[in-house]
């Protein structure tokens, strides 16, 4: 089948359809938006987008996935009880002492932060995940060139 | 070490609980992770050490983190001045070539 992409690396045009349909239906409905959105807006919920894609195209079959539907929505329910919150001014904010970098002596705890719910495995889960993972992330970032490439040349 | 560290204290694991896994299984891990970094992180080196594997995987995260970064501020160029909808068939038939 040939690729009508015209992306550099384009060896494996696109592997996994659910992940392409969910991130390009949500791009038409950023874009449908677009003339009411700032620039920051715009890029954050595309950001936002291309991760939700990612897990819900892995769904509930992985931890990581998983881990990052539930960090999405938290940070959605977040955002929109900031949108309708009255300021209370009883609301004192206590100042977070300031955190300082671990020294990252055992690369497994580094790496437990950089993938989603790593905190919670177990070692070998956590190099299993971190494949499955990574070879997400490939993915979208491949997803995401052929967006830019189709709309670029079309 | 007697006891089998319940799945349910899952909050504070600690990486020695490896040394309950097979030598063999985590290598076998570490060789696929390996396996996954781009080729001019990886040395095809049978004697790369785990902690290296690990060192160059998140570097490799966090690259393609920042790789979806930039795509993302990317596409938020072209929305605003393209419409996807008319490129819509043209991508989607390069989605699905």
């Amino acid at each position: 089948m040939e690729s009508k992409s015209l992306s550099r690396d384009c060896n494996n045009p696109n592997p996994d359809p659910k992940m392409a349909f969910h991130f390009l239906r949500a791009l038409l409905h950023i874009q449908q938006s677009a003339a009411t959105t700032s620039f920051t807006g715009r890029r954050r919920r595309i950001k936002r987008a291309a991760y939700a894609s990612m897990a819900y195209s892995s769904g509930a079959r992985r931890a990581w996935s998983r881990a990052l539907i539930h960090t999405l929505r938290r940070r959605r329910q977040r955002q929109q009880r900031a949108r309708t919150a009255v300021a209370l001014p009883r609301r004192i904010r206590v100042a977070r002492p300031p955190r300082r970098e671990v020294a990252a002596a055992d690369q497994a705890q580094v790496l437990r932060k950089l993938v989603p719910g790593g905190t919670g495995m177990e070692y070998c889960m956590l190099l299993e995940e971190t494949a499955d993972y990574i070879r997400c992330l490939a993915t979208q970032v491949q997803l995401m060139r052929n967006v830019v490439d189709s709309v670029t040349n079309s | 070490m007697s006891s089998r560290r319940s799945r349910t204290s899952s909050s504070r694991m600690q990486s020695s609980s490896s040394s309950r896994m097979t030598d063999e299984q985590i290598h076998d891990l570490l060789a696929k992770l390996q396996a996954l970094l781009p080729e001019a992180r990886l040395r095809s080196n049978d004697r790369v050490s785990g902690a290296r594997v690990l060192q160059e995987t998140c570097s490799h995260i966090r690259s393609l983190h920042r790789e979806v970064d930039d795509l993302s501020e990317r596409l938020s160029e072209l929305l605003a001045n393209s419409d996807i909808n008319s490129a819509q068939a043209a991508i989607i038939r390069s989605l699905l070539a």
